[in-house]
């Protein structure tokens, strides 16, 4: 007779199929994030996975475990989808390879693998390449309504991957600085916020130009997986609810200085952080309050970094910093168990 | 019946599998050729044999009687002869054996002489707790704890009677059927348990899904014109039927960590323990007899049979048509928290409300790392953190576990059963708490050697301390003796 330990029933759907919804839910993003700066970031999301699953094999095999599980659990996909959409979309090769190897190799091979890392890999990844590689990291293109070119998939891939312009053609003509990048400089030279949207094309009405739609998406997408209960509501809401009291308090208190809370909501990476990013569950806070405290934390950060800091954005720093402090959140924040004293 | 109910944190919304076992009516199962019957059907102390083999005994006569004040004594289930007394297979978990009596029946079913209290009303709760003691009654939700403890508030004032139907497992349907058979019984058996409590209020709990069985307990307290017993459906979700889990539904109370539903005035019992309390008292019958499910997969046939204690599964198997060597993976209790039995020659004990019969055990997928996404915090009905417990016990901190409340854990199964990882979380738990235990153990004599050791050391000095005081003594008295001899003139 067969014996088995109870539960004797499962209902749950393994990682692999919670990885696999998570990709699902960024496909509306990556599409508005190509439409709006072209191939080149369809280009380096496959270079970044191919570098993910290679190097998850490869300290797989070095430390001896098992490779076809740890491969299809979608974690490295994931790991790699965040970390491509974080960099510019012409960003040469290697940029791409070193960022996506250290975040699998060290971020979260050499601390145990799945379930280990204290940090989150893909913003591990993307701060060591902000760090080494300042220029090259921060040359993003104007959208392509903007500068008026669009590349070919064929073009994009030879400046990734040759760092040469195509013929008729310079970089220059195509690359910008981001829109919380050019209204942090144009702050710095003390215009005021309108003065410095009038100035540039690359802003739109909420955010920035072609950014407030990829926000849009990545937020639609984020509300799906908290629909299929890929993710509770605590991180986002609490994230976003952090970045907005700060950005409106700020704005309420002058609006020349401090730009409006809807361009911080519809700009840069914060709804790929908020849905994405932060709601990693190895490296986040797992106590339903302690994910209002971290993502909380990660709101006010960002606000920080975005306003006062030397970066343009402030989700990755942001997230690696309360990545730190989660355990700690954690003990302080351990539910009522039932039966105890309220 | 429109009662204001609270909700337990967490739970799960399961596919029940009821309707399987619910279509036929409840049959009596055939008299085997054999009772088995272990000695140790209940917590508490093992029975001690009162029958010799050889010997004839009559149905529901004593073969085994109570030993301590925790422990049920065991009955024949039917006549016959004595052929055995010795370990034989018993459902548990271990797949040991343990003793049992094998009683190789005549077929007579010859009663012996049964003592009826018809009239409970007249007598004292203390008596009857006698009666229901002598009568073996054990929880027959699954626990198996001698009833007639928990009908004894023991000077706490009980001001609610709960009466748990929930029956929220998966598959189990002996509680569904009973009720809905004999629903006039469970109520004769409320009002005995109520007079021994002095409860003030008495609350039936059974969950939505049972509507048959709601109608009858209702028509049932209607025909026999008693007030004061409240029937209350509450939502069905798993584990409803937890007794903290129900009392919480019913009354918003919680039961204090490490403490009884009597320290909130409340005392919680199974409704097919109130049909056994009315059998015993009112007719005079001991607890030889229960209703089972026979269902599961590899069930042709799946309902419920009422079986003679000590039958064993096989023969039920057999009756529910399927071939018992087909089947190679049997459960006693629910899918949730039952577990699994080692042989189908084992018998049916009191606590068994449940078979669940399938070819095969449901395939392990291999555990993955904990991804700490927090799924089983939110299905946890205790309100604990599975995924740092686990985290804990993984490591062998055992002390850090006992921190996260590792002893709040009633083992329901809800973290396991959504977790993505596949981690057998409650296997973990289970083992935390035997080390812990062991270590309680251990630490316990070696405290009791470590004081025996300092008493030995303490007395050694002392006997020491005795014997110089003797020598120096001794020593005085001949320097006494001496002296004067050597200091005297010559």
């Amino acid at each position: 007779m067969q014996t088995s330990s109870s539960p004797h029933l499962h209902s749950a759907a393994p990682v692999s199929s919670v990885m696999l919804r998570v990709i699902y839910a960024l496909i509306p993003g990556v599409i508005a994030t190509i439409w709006f700066f072209g191939w080149g970031v369809a280009v380096n999301v496959m270079l970044a996975a191919i570098v993910a699953l290679a190097s998850e094999a490869v300290m797989l095999a070095a430390r001896g475990r098992p490779i076809k599980p740890f491969l299809l659990d979608g974690s490295a996909l994931v790991t790699a989808f965040l970390l491509a959409l974080s960099l510019p979309p012409l960003a040469p090769w290697w940029i791409t390879l070193i960022g996506t190897a250290f975040a699998i190799v060290v971020a979260k091979q050499l601390y145990g693998g799945l379930g280990c890392n204290p940090f989150n890999p893909a913003m591990a990844g993307y701060v060591v390449l902000l760090i080494s590689f300042p220029r090259e990291m921060t040359q993003w293109l104007a959208p392509e309504t903007v500068s008026g070119h669009a590349l070919s998939f064929a073009q994009a891939a030879q400046v990734i991957f040759s760092g040469a312009a195509p013929p008729g053609l310079t970089l220059d003509a195509v690359s910008a600085a981001t829109p919380l990048d050019t209204l942090k400089t144009h702050l710095h030279l003390g215009e005021t916020v309108e003065a410095a949207r009038r100035a540039s094309p690359v802003f739109g009405s909420l955010g920035g130009l072609g950014w407030e739609w990829i926000n849009g998406l990545f937020l639609a997408g984020g509300l799906w997986m908290m629909y299929k209960k890929v993710i509770t509501w605590h991180i986002p809401v609490a994230l976003l609810g952090g970045l907005l009291v700060m950005s409106t308090a700020f704005h309420l208190f002058n609006g020349d200085a401090y730009v409006s809370p809807a361009f911080h909501l519809f700009s840069g990476a914060a709804m790929l952080g908020a849905f994405f990013i932060a709601t990693d569950p190895v490296s986040a806070c797992t106590t339903p309050r302690g994910k209002l405290y971290y993502g909380a934390g990660i709101g006010i950060l960002t606000y920080i970094i975005r306003a006062w800091g030397g970066y343009p954005d402030g989700i990755a720093f942001a997230v690696l910093l309360m990545n730190m402090a989660a355990p700690l959140i954690d003990h302080y924040t351990q539910p009522r168990v039932f039966g105890h004293k309220k | 019946m429109n009662a204001k109910l609270w909700r337990f944190p967490g739970g799960l919304h399961l596919s029940g599998h009821k309707t399987e076992s619910t279509r036929l009516p409840t049959q009596r199962a055939r008299l085997p050729k054999r009772l088995t019957l272990p000695l140790h059907q209940h917590i508490g102390a093992e029975a001690k044999p009162v029958v010799a083999v050889g010997e004839r005994v009559l149905k529901g006569q004593v073969i085994a009687r109570a030993e301590g004040y925790v422990s049920a004594p065991v009955h024949a289930s039917s006549s016959g002869t004595v052929i055995a007394a010795g370990d034989f297979p018993v459902p548990h978990p271990s797949g040991l054996s343990a003793p049992c009596i094998v009683i190789e029946t005549d077929g007579a079913e010859q009663w012996c002489e049964r003592h009826p209290t018809p009239d409970y009303t007249a007598q004292d709760p203390s008596h009857l707790r006698n009666l229901i003691r002598e009568a073996g009654i054990v929880g027959l939700g699954g626990a198996g704890f001698p009833s007639f403890i928990k009908l004894n508030p023991l000077g706490k004032t009980v001001d609610t009677l709960i009466l748990n139907a929930a029956e929220c497992e998966p598959y189990i349907t002996c509680d569904d059927m009973l009720m809905r058979e004999r629903a006039a019984e469970i109520i004769h058996g409320i009002r005995i348990m109520r007079h021994a409590l002095h409860a003030a209020h008495c609350i039936i709990g059974i969950e939505d899904n049972k509507p048959e069985a709601y109608a009858a307990l209702v028509r049932a307290l209607r025909e026999l014109r008693i007030d004061g017993i409240q029937v209350i459906q509450v939502p069905t979700r798993y584990p409803a039927g937890g007794e903290k889990q129900l009392i919480h539904v019913l009354t918003g109370r919680e039961v204090p960590s490490n403490g009884l539903p009597v320290h909130i005035g409340i005392v919680c019992h199974n409704v097919a323990t109130a049909a056994a309390v009315h059998r015993a008292v009112q007719l005079g019958e001991p607890l030889i007899s229960r209703y089972v499910t026979i269902t599961g997969p590899g069930v042709p046939e799946p309902r419920n049979l009422e079986v003679l204690l000590g039958t064993p599964m096989a023969e039920l198997l057999q009756q529910c048509g399927a071939d018992p060597s087909s089947i190679g993976h049997l459960v006693m209790g629910g899918p949730m928290m039952g577990f699994s039995v080692h042989t189908s020659s084992a018998p049916v004990v009191k606590t068994t409300n449940c078979l669940l019969a399938a070819e095969h055990a449901p395939a392990v997928q291999a555990a993955m790392p904990c991804i700490r996404c927090g799924a089983c915090a939110e299905a946890c009905p205790a309100n604990l953190l599975p995924q740092q417990l686990y985290w804990h016990a993984h490591a062998k901190e055992f002390d850090k576990a006992q921190n996260y409340n590792l002893f709040d854990c009633i083992e329901c199964g809800c973290c396991a059963a959504v977790c993505p990882s596949h981690i057998p979380l409650v296997q973990y738990y289970r083992y935390a708490k035997g080390e812990i235990w062991t270590r309680e153990r251990e630490k316990q004599k070696a405290d009791v050697a470590r004081a025996r050791h300092e008493f030995r050391l303490a007395r050694l000095a002392q006997e020491k301390a005795e014997r110089e005081a003797r020598h120096a003594q001794k020593k005085a008295e001949l320097a006494g003796k001496n002296a004067p001899r050597e200091t005297a003139p010559h």
